[in-house]
């Protein structure tokens, strides 16, 4: 009966009973998408100021782009079935498919790493033009976030473990769940406004 | 022990969704990623109408991700959440419109490069 004891424990830590957290964290993601939107904003303006060095269209492969895309998409589906094994109280199930999850996430950001590697490697770094710049900050910014929500993602399969699914990990697991799939949503806006875009 | 797993906030789990929304959410994003990607990648819209159709295809999806993934929607304990996103989306959509309007009358505005002050202002 440990486990209940820490469960207590846990539970009288705030006396918060969830809504302000998330509420909260909606707020934070809010913030959030104002960041994304001012790289957005940066990068149209920046997209054509390829200071005669590469453009997008000499430089992306859609393919790729494409198959980044359906990692993060299936990775949204499987976070959503580790919730639907929350609210069912799964605790095993919940941490599989967290693992899953993960695993997707980090073929993503191996993906973009990847992809970077060859950019610099092809000389079109950052440093090149305003297109790159931009590019690198925009793109480089969601890489980022995805790889925090990968950190988050390791240390929540950790608690579930630990204090299984009570009322602090429950909120926790549902402001990464808000946070996970905030990042597809970003992604959406990525590959249309910065590799379709190229292409049309 | 199964007591122990009960809910504690109501709103924390008030909006999780079921099996089929995730299901409904997922084939409608397969289906627009896929649209998007096809109508560049094959060429499926006329000349002219590609921007147009991959913006309408990625608002879409965003509709359908933040309904059926993120939960936001008119019932009671999500309509604080909507309003606030309503709020957010206003603002990204001053701050991206307002500066690509900005920036593309400076640029148009801008004396070309090869343009000395004195021709510039006899042009003028």
């Amino acid at each position: 009966m440990s486990y209940t004891v820490i469960h207590n424990a846990h539970e009288h830590v705030g006396h918060d009973d969830g809504t302000k957290t998330t509420l909260g964290f909606w707020i934070y993601l809010m913030s959030d998408c104002l960041i994304f939107a001012v790289l957005f904003a940066t990068f149209g303006v920046l997209a054509g100021n390829t200071a005669g060095g590469p453009s997008g269209r000499d430089l992306f492969e859609l393919p790729f782009v494409l198959g980044e895309t359906m990692l993060l998409l299936v990775s949204s589906f499987t976070f959503g079935v580790a919730m639907l094994n929350m609210q069912a109280g799964r605790e095993r199930q919940v941490i599989r498919w967290l693992g899953v999850t993960f695993l997707l996430g980090a073929a993503f950001i191996a993906m973009e790493l990847y992809e970077f590697a060859e950019l610099l490697h092809a000389g079109a770094g950052p440093g090149v033009s305003a297109f790159l710049s931009s590019y690198f900050s925009l793109v480089g910014t969601h890489g980022l976030h995805v790889s925090c929500g990968l950190l988050w993602i390791l240390v929540m399969m950790h608690q579930v473990k630990c204090f299984g699914l009570d009322g602090v990990t429950r909120r926790r697991l549902a402001c990464l769940s808000l946070f996970w799939h905030f990042l597809d949503l970003i992604w959406i806006c990525v590959f249309t406004f910065v590799y379709l875009r190229e292409f049309v | 022990m199964k007591t122990a797993h009960l809910p504690t906030g109501s709103a924390v789990h008030a909006a999780h969704g079921s099996m089929k929304g995730y299901v409904i959410g997922f084939a409608l994003s397969l289906v627009l990623t896929l649209a998007s990607f096809g109508a560049v990648m094959e060429g499926l819209v006329p000349k002219g109408m590609g921007l147009a159709a991959i913006v309408v295809l990625c608002i879409a999806q965003l509709v359908v991700q933040l309904v059926f993934f993120l939960h936001i929607g008119t019932s009671a304990d999500q309509r604080q959440n909507t309003a606030i996103f309503i709020c957010t989306g206003a603002l990204i959509a001053i701050i991206v419109a307002g500066s690509l309007w900005v920036m593309h009358n400076a640029n148009v505005n801008m004396m070309p490069m090869d343009m000395s002050p004195e021709r510039a202002r006899l042009r003028d």
